[in-house]
């Protein structure tokens, strides 16, 4: 919303990207990849957003996603985690071998687990 | 007698087992529901209950369906449970009419030779006593097939045996300690006596010759006793209970109770029912192509049973329904692992040892969080059509099968409308398959509104995913058909016109579409009127999975890739031209697994449609679909 706020006269103002590794939460990534260690396989490229069936009807990027799970960005990950469909043309479209329905499971597990204070 | 104290043992185990058999099985008659109650009730006072006798007789003494997949298996089997049902018939009998008084308690039968060791020397009673010589005879056989099957499985086609607790293994060693310690125990009694048929006879004079029988004879009872209170106080708690409780599961099944969608006093029945024999490991193609051997289904009922911490093996299966084909029990282990998958998570419990006799421990309904939400999808708006072609998620992964299809439909002159041409929204199975149901019924709702309104009389789907979705959680008017189904429709209206390709072509048989839909004849059909078709090793109702199930939620790319070239392997043994399927998501795991050319059936027929492609019979019907799907 704030991204929207800022867009006056047609330009915009990009939120900072910065990454502060001293305050970022790395418990989910932690917990993703002892869950499904193929996640740390991921080169981000992209397939699995390109074949999203959930991806068609609602921002869901599983591409993002890593990443958010990666920097901690929690509240995104919050976000989209819940939009997937589990229909499972990611992983046969991953190059990588991820077996990113788990992926997604593990991150709804690990963030659920986060908010009962069990990580 | 002081000496007859050695019975009490045997006693104390038989009239212990009796009375918890029969509280056990009253508490679990109690937690049924009020409908499955009458079921039973009614199954145990009408016709079922003939077909009740029939099976327990056919499968819990003679194991009929162990015999037909391994007659040695099968042999080993018969040999100690209907030779031990014979033996205590028969010496029930025997008791009965050359005992001192009739209607005796069940010792006297089970030690007949020790009360009467003078018995049986002459005419009928010396005959009798053969034939109660020949069933232990019968037995000690099968018992000598179990022990080597325990060092050698492979004898009696099974790879893999199942691991043992200890308790199992306890219950295990003093069932195989019972029948040799009778042999020699009748021996030993019938040594000193010169009585007993032709093996005690024989056995007990030879013995009594070098040793003191008389002296030895007391211990063999003893160990006779013993073994046999051992096995009866321990068998609530083994697998062993599977005897008794198995009969009740019979009855249960005949009187038409069904595994529902949550725990009940049916699922914990059929998890007591389990025999841990492990025919399950054998036919897993996670034990014999990708090497996992702790996660078949004997070890999640066992898991079950014993309350142990099994999310891991709940999720590792390939959900394929081998095992449910195989099962010598008949236990619905593929529904059983469906339910586990919608708990919620579970509290870790630790059972000790005698919690595990508890009475009343039940197995609660823990509802599982809904993660997913699929609130964003918008309703959409109506477009009426006679036929809906829904292609699936898998089938836009394999665009030549959509090809495929549009060119038959439009050959054959189908008006259609392509639901999910720009992409639709998954079926739910997939949801299902992991567990959230509710979430699922989501998705199941949003397609169903589309469904609904066009007003469709045919549903077809290129995916057996959706297919079995579709038929089984949907509540639809329309009929819902599989391509392979619509397209023998079509070849038997007449509508569409084929060649005949000169190739030779496998059929591989998707598991949701084979033994989840009992789909088997339309596919072959379709298939022999283009090509030429080989039978293959393993098909039909034993037909292997892929590799790529969707049911797996844990497995590792590298070990799919295993089972998806085993299967490929065994499919392709003949060397056919082209290996065909009729699942999206088969055909994609397996042009990755064999060299072989690998075709959606769709695609087969097409190729052989005659060229070039005959446009539609009533070209104006195809230009109304067409404005109407763009519009």
């Amino acid at each position: 919303m704030s991204e929207q706020k800022s867009n006056r006269f047609g330009f915009a103002i990009n939120r900072s990207r910065a990454i502060n590794y001293d305050t970022s939460d790395r418990k989910v990534r932690e917990y993703v990849t002892l869950r499904e260690p193929s996640f740390r396989l991921c080169f981000a490229c992209g397939g699995c957003t390109a074949a999203c069936t959930a991806g068609q009807h609602a921002p869901f990027n599983l591409r993002r996603m890593n990443t958010c799970i990666r920097r901690g960005e929690l509240d995104t990950l919050r976000e989209e985690v819940t939009r997937c469909m589990l229909c499972g043309k990611c992983l046969l479209v991953c190059p990588r071998g991820v077996n990113t329905r788990n992926v997604v499971s593990a991150t709804a597990e690990a963030l659920r687990k986060l908010d009962r204070n069990e990580l | 007698m002081s000496s007859d104290i050695f019975i009490w043992p045997f006693n104390l185990g038989l009239y212990f087992i009796l009375i918890y058999s029969v509280v056990r099985s009253t508490i679990w008659f109690r937690n049924l529901s009020r409908a499955d109650k009458l079921r039973l009730q009614r199954g145990f006072f009408g016709m079922p209950f003939m077909q009740s006798i029939r099976e327990i007789f056919m499968e819990s003494l003679l194991h009929r369906r162990i015999f037909k997949k391994n007659p040695v298996l099968g042999y080993m089997h018969m040999s100690l449970a209907f030779g031990w049902f014979l033996l205590i018939v028969f010496g029930t009998i025997e008791a009965d009419f050359f005992g001192e008084r009739h209607l005796n308690p069940p010792s006297h039968a089970i030690f007949f030779r020790w009360f009467n060791p003078e018995h049986g020397t002459t005419g009928l009673a010396s005959l009798y006593g053969h034939w109660m010589d020949f069933l232990l005879a019968f037995i000690l056989s099968g018992l000598l097939l179990a022990i080597f099957k325990r060092f050698i499985p492979g004898m009696m086609g099974m790879k893999k045996t199942t691991r043992h607790t200890w308790t199992d293994r306890i219950a295990l060693t003093s069932l195989w300690l019972i029948f040799p310690s009778r042999l020699l125990a009748e021996s030993f009694t019938c040594g000193v006596h010169g009585s007993g048929g032709f093996l005690t006879g024989n056995l007990g004079a030879a013995l009594s010759s070098l040793l003191p029988a008389a002296d030895i004879a007391p211990y063999f009872w003893w160990l006779y006793s013993l073994s046999l209170g051992t096995f009866f106080f321990l068998l609530p708690v083994t697998r062993y209970f599977h005897i008794p409780v198995e009969l009740l599961l019979i009855f249960m099944r005949n009187s038409g109770i069904t595994t529902a969608d949550r725990w009940s006093a049916y699922t914990e029945v059929q998890t007591h029912a389990c025999s841990s024999c492990g025919v399950c490991i054998s036919v897993c193609q996670m034990s014999r192509a990708a090497g996992i051997n702790d996660m078949q289904s004997t070890y999640f009922v066992k898991g079950l049973r014993n309350e142990r911490d099994i999310a891991a093996i709940t999720a590792n299966c390939l959900m394929c329904g081998r095992c449910d084909e195989v099962c010598p029990v008949g236990i619905e282990l593929g529904p059983l692992r469906l339910i586990e998958r919608r708990q919620g998570e579970r509290p870790a419990t630790m059972l000790s040892f005698f919690d595990r006799y508890g009475l009343t421990r039940r197995r609660e309904h823990i509802e599982r969080e809904q993660t997913q939400s699929y609130s964003y999808l918008a309703p959409e708006k109506e477009q009426p059509a006679d036929v809906l072609f829904f292609a699936g998620c898998m089938t836009h992964l394999t665009p030549s099968v959509i090809v495929a299809m549009k060119k038959i439909l439009d050959s054959a002159g189908v008006r259609y409308r392509f639901m999910d041409e720009q992409g639709g929204v998954c079926c739910g199975r997939p949801l299902m398959l992991a567990g959230r149901d509710r979430e699922a019924r989501e998705l199941i709702n949003h397609n169903s509104d589309i469904i609904w309104k066009s007003g469709a009389k045919t549903l077809v789907t290129s995916c057996p995913i959706c297919y079995k979705v579709f038929r089984e959680s949907y509540y639809l008017e329309a009929q819902v058909m599989h391509h392979s189904e619509f397209i023998n429709l079509l070849i038997e209206e007449g509508s569409l016109r084929l060649g005949y390709l000169h190739r030779r072509v496998v059929y591989h048989d998707p598991c949701d579409l084979g033994r989840g839909s009992g789909i088997y004849d339309e596919p072959r059909a379709v298939i022999s009127y283009v090509a030429e078709l080989q039978s293959v090793a393993e098909e039909r109702s034993m037909s292997l999975c892929c590799g790529g199930s969707l049911g797996n939620l844990t497995l590792s790319s590298e070990k799919r890739a295993m089972i998806a070239a085993d299967t490929a392997r065994t499919l392709t043994q003949s060397a056919p031209d082209e290996l065909i399927t009729a699942c999206p998501l088969c055909k994609k795991t397996f042009v990755q697994a064999t060299e072989t050319r690998v075709s959606d059936i769709a695609e087969l027929v097409a190729a052989a449609l005659p060229r070039p492609v005959r446009k539609t019979r009533s070209r104006a019907s195809l230009t109304a679909v067409k404005t109407a799907t763009d519009g």
